[in-house]
């Protein structure tokens, strides 16, 4: 089977766009993804589109009618917080096998404000407070809860992922919020649920992301190749099972799942990698992910934040972009944001936030709910 | 156990929370779950085929423990409008298998307060909420242990 490319790729910056439509928002991202490669909506063989809010509305037929009704196969697809991931591995899929040579993913989401979680019951029945919590910010608590009974990981160290990821969005002009913190002002901001404060939750954006992906032959004929950038490995997983199934998704081990089979087929091992952008969708997630990824070994994620070796400058910084935590989180787009982030790195384009030097990265994407499961994906990029 | 709800006519009113607590005509309510023959897989609720391992027609109905140990929680400080805050959501491993997410009441919101693995049983009460037909939905509750626990 043939490698498969990233050609083109691009985001807008993630903010919130109240008078705009998913569909304009998915289609500018497109078209900036086609600009950097230099191609048109008439090259794309067919259109992968990821989006949550609007998934039973036909996205990706929207997009096109913004861009073009060429008349292309559209696939719309909804896989929680791996929502874009996967409509960017659907597309890859599609010119592995040879089916095409040329076609774009776009990830797209509006959100609202405030919470995420819960949704009614038709019985009238209100789950939160009576069940638990059904918060997103509840569950990835109870994650980071779970590290800290293990391995003693504290408040502060918690903190200091979103003091971080915060640091490294001054750097990034499509980030959200490119504001710095100290541990203090994160540690005394509003208490959402412990140990996340206000400021170790992700922000509710709007945004879009897409990538062109191509295959050898057609990077080749493009004459793409010199600033394409090679998939190594794409992979998913949904939540295996585990004893705590009915309590609260694994994302530990789904993650680890993904990511194990994603080394085995890019024939690396994290210590390969020269960044990585994984899914902070709350400071707690980031810590637990180090280990899942294999960044550090079980129970060192704690002194690994200590140590600043995620920050840039260190041995594996993780989330330059500034993170799901200060760049913003639309559910949809972020899965190809990501890919963005990582892609832009190593080709050199990084500016102020460059990881000098990058050869390989790794994208991660975990997402699911309190009584459904869990998606993830992960990808392994390579500078050609 | 009963439910801690006190008069005999308001038991025929009640209705369960979640599908796996059921309450018997005399009132008293369990926690069903299903074991699988297999494997030994423990689950909420009665089903059809196993969860871990795939295989279909081996569960056994069994009720769940009502003792257990608190595996992880969040004190949770913002929530939906209208859910009364701080409150304590958790997990906890029941003892003999099967694990829960839930409320842990009549405890002090505070982390210096909520050691970890803390033993915690279940309790059955009114959730103060009603259906559209006035019943009183009741759910079950974790609280801190009032006999120890038996591995202590």
């Amino acid at each position: 089977m043939t490698d498969v490319y990233i050609v083109g790729i691009d985001m807008i910056p993630f903010g919130r766009y109240p008078s705009r439509t998913v569909p304009e928002l998915g289609a500018e991202a497109a078209w900036l993804a086609l600009d950097d490669a230099g191609l048109g909506i008439r090259d794309m063989q067919a259109l992968y589109c990821g989006n949550l809010m609007e998934a039973h509305l036909m996205v990706g037929q929207r997009i096109l009618r913004e861009m073009g009704l060429t008349g292309v196969s559209v696939t719309n697809v909804a896989n929680a917080c791996a929502t874009g991931a996967t409509a960017f591995r659907e597309g890859l899929i599609a010119v592995k096998s040879g089916l095409y040579d040329v076609v774009l993913a776009v990830g797209v989401e509006q959100m609202g404000r405030g919470l995420l979680g819960g949704s009614g019951r038709s019985d009238g029945f209100v789950e939160e407070g009576a069940l638990g919590s059904n918060t997103m910010p509840a569950m990835f608590a109870q994650i980071g809860v779970e590290h800290a009974r293990k391995y003693g990981t504290t408040f502060e160290q918690f903190a200091k992922v979103a003091v971080k990821n915060h640091h490294h969005s001054t750097m990034n002009p499509k980030a959200m919020s490119q504001r710095e913190t100290t541990l203090r002002e994160v540690m005394e901001a509003e208490m959402i649920s412990w140990p996340n404060t206000k400021l170790m939750c992700s922000i509710n954006v709007d945004g879009a992301a897409a990538a062109v992906i191509a295959s050898e032959r057609a990077a080749r004929r493009l004459g793409l190749m010199a600033r394409a950038v090679r998939v190594r490995a794409s992979e998913m997983t949904s939540g295996p099972y585990t004893p705590k199934e009915f309590a609260i998704p694994d994302f530990n081990e789904v993650t680890r799942n993904c990511t194990r089979l994603a080394y085995e087929h890019a024939g690396i091992g994290p210590d390969a990698l020269d960044l990585v952008e994984l899914h902070d969708c709350f400071a707690t997630a980031e810590l637990v992910h180090y280990e899942n990824l294999g960044l550090c070994n079980e129970g060192e994620a704690g002194p690994m934040i200590d140590a600043g070796e995620t920050t840039l400058g260190g041995r594996i910084p993780v989330n330059m972009s500034g993170g799901l935590l200060s760049k913003g989180h639309p559910l949809g787009a972020t899965g190809i944001a990501n890919l963005y982030e990582v892609a832009t790195h190593l080709r050199g384009a990084a500016g102020a936030r460059q990881v000098v030097g990058a050869r390989m990265g790794l994208t991660h994407v975990v997402g699911g709910s309190f009584g459904r499961g869990s998606a993830c994906v992960v990808h392994v990029l390579e500078r050609v | 156990m009963c439910p801690e709800i006190s008069s005999e006519s308001s038991i025929a009113r009640v209705v369960p929370a979640v599908p796996f607590l059921v309450v018997a005509p005399d009132g008293h309510a369990h926690l069903v779950g299903s074991r699988c023959t297999d494997c030994g897989a423990i689950m909420p609720g009665r089903r059809i085929a196993c969860a871990a391992c795939g295989t279909r027609g081996r569960l056994e109905s069994i009720q769940l423990a009502e003792s257990g140990r608190l595996c992880s929680y969040t004190v949770v400080h913002r929530s939906f409008p209208g859910v009364t805050t701080p409150f304590v959501a958790a997990i906890v491993n029941l003892d003999g298998g099967g694990t829960l997410k839930g409320t842990l009441t009549d405890v002090t919101p505070d982390p210096r307060s909520l050691p970890y693995d803390m033993p915690v049983e279940i309790v059955y009460r009114d959730s103060g909420q009603k259906a559209a037909d006035g019943s009183a939905f009741l759910s079950y509750y974790f609280v801190p242990s009032r006999r120890g626990h038996k591995n202590d």
